[in-house]
């Protein structure tokens, strides 16, 4: 038994009918207690989908308990067939309904539909969650479509240049993207735009706008892309091992993973040379570069974005990353190599894929921080007094109440992560998109301390805050009444220090502190302390200050 | 029956000439029932009751549910959470509460300031028999003086929606002291602000002792016995108001609160029923009557007319139908309600216009087919039905909504009609080429 107040994934039937809400002619019946219809408003609501997802719940009560519930599953799973029609039916159950042990899966079965696929699904409600639930119901749907076509043992692997033989252009599978994934409606197309560059054609991309007969023609593909391994990695290794169909892993997700990406697709299929890129897709109008530099810097904003001056104001900035792993993992490697922040905090909440978390953060000298407890995050985060934060919606919660800018990088998801526009976060238009959405509330955040450090200026002054002349005189300034125009993130950081004998500032070291510019002050307070803590300090004095100081500037 | 409300008109009290639609034919429907489970009910219990703590013995569904259903992302630490079951307590119950106790003992250390916490069952936890009446008694023992611990069923295989209150309340009756005094006892969850106007309405009235169920604090509960008389503001508590009877308390019969007509006449009953005279009332409450009709009518110059669709979901919908239709002047296509106590209805269905069709449970598939036939101008239905009936060019209101917002009262009708004039309004502005 476990406390929880809030989670990050939902249960694995919400999974499944990810994968459902995602595809085509694929109708989900789940034998589920009255209220659990609650998940259709995940995709109603947060998707803002015009439609229902394809979903037909049992919704037994308390009476169906002491009579039949297979005879209500089985009426439940004709009515469905009926009215839905559909080319593929998935039958599973919810926490519940898992106790009660009506197999829907079994009944469904023999319920005589002829031809129609019928996947059972079991899904155990008290030991897996939402993302294991969906990767597990994409690879169940998969091996049962595709089992009939499954090659006998010891048939050879078929060529990776099986495409010149057969006279067209290579091809590959986009597999993963699903609804309430992170921006996945986006990442296809920008992603299916990036292989046509190179001469690659997608030709089947599932779940998401898949039907059960796309499916069935994964195996025409010469490679899988596995875009977002959190629901398509087991179906990828299911596909090699049965099809020997080669599995491009690597995620797209910023510029050097993007490049790298363009260059194990083409090695995959047998694309020789290495991809160049046809010249009308770089940046137009921006044509003098040194010829040195990559393909991405070519292709798009963002490095030169960050190269520019006006982005030297980002060097160091201490982020603090948390997420699903696919994407806190990308989210790390970009701020470490390609804005030149310094990562303070790495974790995720997918265990699946803690191992990869792990070894990421170890590279940047961090121990990740897997857990599914949002509290421990925010202790993290607080503890770690970042200057931006890149999460999840939870983490922009635990950011604002922190005072801290932050930006969302992966699920779970508030409707206003499902934007209107354009805003894919693989490949160049990716990393743009990423450019301005990490660095746009630190920039807000640089401006709130911009009011603070001028508020005492005469412009500021009650009643000229504006060139409106008749605007009334704003309040004051909640921040700028903060102590010593200190930013909340750094009142934060220093509000609750750790247990233990713990150094004080004396009104003399205090007065020398509020003397440095705020904007590195939060920064010069922590490392004083630190130091004077490994130093065994009871108390701060300037001269303790200007030794740290000095201390860190070796 | 809207004409007959015109602005300026005296307010009938209760137009006592036509039955309504008490004898109408009602559909008994089942099937599919898109309604969420009583554990939702939590998301205004606690907010209602600052000193409690709402901890659901269940699964990660239960979690999800309720985090999803009321978007509570925005609480640091909110006073509710989740037990989650593993698989080991569902191995052997002995560990089950086992664990419960240790997880009850770590929530209030870390929570020193609640002083009741209430054992929400679910679903599985009914499933599997977990008892939690004895859990309850257990932790109380333990943690006497210092914490009550209560238990209810919030489960959806038992309760729907807004059930999830009633079992609540039931929960805190055993604890409610007896009395023989005159008191008026207001039933049911209501709006701090909502609850202090009542409070002084019947004040100016000449009913001055006037106690809430539930309290602000968990631990004031009101006393109860002969000579209490209970006024339910809320539809949806059947089994507490019968427990409360059964403690010797009388039920005033009355429409609810909602509209001019529905607050009034429900001030009015509690007045009766503690023998203040008609005029009394009346030069308190006729003020009220004439703003509030004064501030309904552009909603209703909005409303007049259109047709409207209730789909089961908070139990409220009989009352606001019956508002809707005499005050608003809607046209009741029909009325779902996820099931109907005839009992509490009354007064209500006395009111609706005869022949209103009225649906007890659902098939949702069924009910949305004859949505679809009917083209209603609006519909009001749960969160997961309204975008796909929006996006098939059909006005929608979100149940869920009502239950959150402050719409009891004279003084609230307006903003409660706004509630359905709104999505009707913004239909009438979008254009796109």
């Amino acid at each position: 038994m476990e406390l929880t107040l809030w989670t990050y994934e939902g249960p694995p039937h919400v999974g499944a009918m990810r994968i459902a809400a995602s595809m085509e002619g694929v109708h989900y019946v789940l034998h589920a207690p009255q209220g659990d219809t609650y998940a259709d408003l995940l995709f109603t609501m947060i998707e803002r989908r015009n439609r229902r997802p394809p979903v037909t719940y049992t919704t037994f009560q308390a009476r169906d308990l002491g009579g039949d519930t297979a005879e209500l599953v089985q009426r439940s799973i004709r009515d469905a067939v009926e009215r839905f029609r559909p080319e593929a039916l998935l039958v599973g159950e919810s926490c519940t309904a898992e106790l009660i042990q009506d197999q829907p899966g079994a009944l469904a079965a023999g319920m005589g539909f002829g031809d129609l696929p019928i996947v059972s699904l079991e899904l155990p409600a008290y030991s897996k969650k939402e993302n294991w639930g969906a990767a597990e119901t994409f690879y169940q749907l998969v091996r049962s479509l595709l089992k009939p076509q499954v090659p006998a043992p010891g048939t050879p692997k078929p060529s990776p240049n099986r495409w010149r033989e057969e006279g067209r252009r290579p091809r590959v599978n986009l597999l993963g993207p699903s609804l309430l994934g992170f921006r996945c409606r986006d990442d296809v197309r920008e992603v299916t735009r990036l292989l046509a560059d190179l001469g690659i054609d997608v030709a089947v991309t599932a779940p998401l706008g898949a039907r059960p007969a796309d499916l069935m023609r994964i195996p025409s593909a010469d490679a899988n892309v596995c875009l977002y391994p959190e629901v398509a990695a087991s179906t990828c290794s299911w596909l090699e091992r049965s099809f020997g169909m080669p599995t491009v892993k690597t995620v797209p997700i910023g510029i050097a993973a993007t490049e790298a990406f363009l260059a194990e697709v083409a090695q995959v299929v047998g694309l020789t040379p290495a991809p160049t890129m046809d010249e009308s897709a770089a940046v137009a109008g921006e044509g003098a570069r040194p010829p040195a530099r990559g393909l991405g810097e070519r292709a798009s904003r963002m490095p030169w974005y960050s190269r520019s001056v006006d982005s030297t104001y980002l060097t160091g900035k201490r982020v603090f990353i948390f997420g699903d792993a696919t994407h806190a993992v990308a989210a790390a490697r970009i701020a470490s190599q390609e804005l030149g922040f310094e990562v303070v905090g790495l974790g995720s909440y997918s265990r699946e894929q803690a191992r990869e978390v792990r070894a990421a953060a170890q590279e940047l000298g961090l121990e990740a921080l897997i857990t599914d407890d949002y509290l421990a995050v925010e202790k993290a985060m607080a503890d770690a007094a970042p200057e931006l934060v890149l999460g999840t919606q939870m983490e922009r919660h635990s950011a604002k109440r922190l005072g801290i800018p932050c930006a969302v990088i992966s699920t779970p998801l508030h409707v206003q992560d499902v934007p209107a526009r354009y805003a894919p976060q693989m490949g160049w238009e990716g990393a743009n998109v990423i450019f301005d959405s990490w660095v746009h509330p630190l920039m807000m955040g640089l401006e709130e301390h911009l009011i603070g450090m001028f508020r005492h200026d005469f412009e500021f002054v009650e009643g000229h805050r504006s060139h409106l002349s008749h605007g009334a005189p704003a309040a004051p300034n909640p921040q700028g009444e903060s102590s010593a125009g200190e930013s909340p993130a750094m009142a934060v950081a220093i509000a609750e220090p750790p247990a233990g004998s713990e150094p004080v500032w004396t009104a003399e070291g205090e007065a020398e502190l509020n003397k440095i510019p705020f904007f590195v002050r939060g920064k010069v307070r922590r490392n004083t302390e630190t130091f004077a803590r490994d130093r065994g300090l009871a108390c701060i004095d300037a001269e303790a200050l200007y030794d740290a100081k000095a201390f860190y500037s070796r | 029956m809207g004409a007959s409300l015109a602005p300026g008109q005296p307010t009938p009290c209760v137009d006592p000439a036509p039955l309504g639609a008490s004898q109408a034919e009602v559909r008994q429907e089942s099937g599919q029932r898109e309604v969420f489970c009583g554990l939702t009910s939590i998301v205004w219990l606690h907010r209602r009751m600052p000193d409690a703590f709402f901890l659901v013995v269940g699964s990660r569904t239960c979690a999800h549910l309720i985090q999803s259903a009321a978007g509570v992302m925005i609480f640091a630490e909110p006073r509710f959470g989740t037990a989650i079951l593993g698989e080991r307590d569902l191995a052997g119950l002995a560990d089950a509460n086992d664990e419960l106790d240790r997880l009850v003992r770590e929530l209030l250390e870390r929570r020193p300031e609640i002083r009741t916490l209430f054992l929400v069952g679910s679903c599985p936890s009914e499933v599997i028999k977990l008892d939690l009446a004895r859990a309850a008694e257990r932790l109380s023992s333990q943690f006497l003086g210092q914490v009550r611990v209560l238990n209810y069923s919030g489960s959806g295989i038992e309760t729907t929606f807004t059930q999830g209150e009633d079992n609540a309340l039931l929960s805190m009756l055993p604890l409610m002291p007896t009395s023989e005094v005159e008191q008026l006892l207001i039933v049911g969850t209501l709006a701090d602000g909502v609850e202090d106007r009542f409070r002084t309405l019947f004040e100016r009235m000449g009913i001055s002792s006037v106690a809430s169920l539930p309290p602000r604090r968990s631990t004031e509960l009101p006393a109860v016995g002969p000579g209490t008389r209970i006024l339910l503001a809320q539809p949806f508590l059947s089994g507490t108001a019968r427990a409360l009877e059964r403690r010797g308390a009388q039920r005033i019969q009355a429409p609810y609160p909602f509209g001019v007509e529905g607050s009034r006449a429900w001030m009015a009953a509690a007045a009766a029923a503690f023998g203040i005279t008609p005029p009394q009332v009346a030069a308190v409450l006729d003020p009220l009557v004439e703003r509030g009709r004064q501030a309904l009518e552009p909603h209703r110059r909005l409303l007049e007319g259109r047709r409207l669709f209730l789909l089961p979901d908070s139990q409220m919908e009989i009352p606001l139908a019956r508002f809707l239709s005499r005050e608003c002047g809607m046209e009741l296509v029909e009325v779902g309600t996820p099931y109907l106590d005839r009992a509490l209805m009354q007064a209500e269905l006395d009111l609706l216009p005869p022949g209103t069709s009225i649906t007890e449970g659902q098939d949702v598939e069924r009910q949305l087919e004859r949505v679809r036939a009917s083209r209603p101008d609006l519909v009001v239905c749960g969160l997961g039905l309204a975008n796909p009936l929006e996006a098939e060019g059909m006005a929608t209101k979100w149940s869920i909504e009502l239950v959150f917002s402050p719409i009891h009262g004279c003084d609230q009708a307006a903003d409660l009609a706004e509630l359905f004039s709104r999505p009707l309004r913004r239909h009438s502005l979008l254009s796109f080429g």
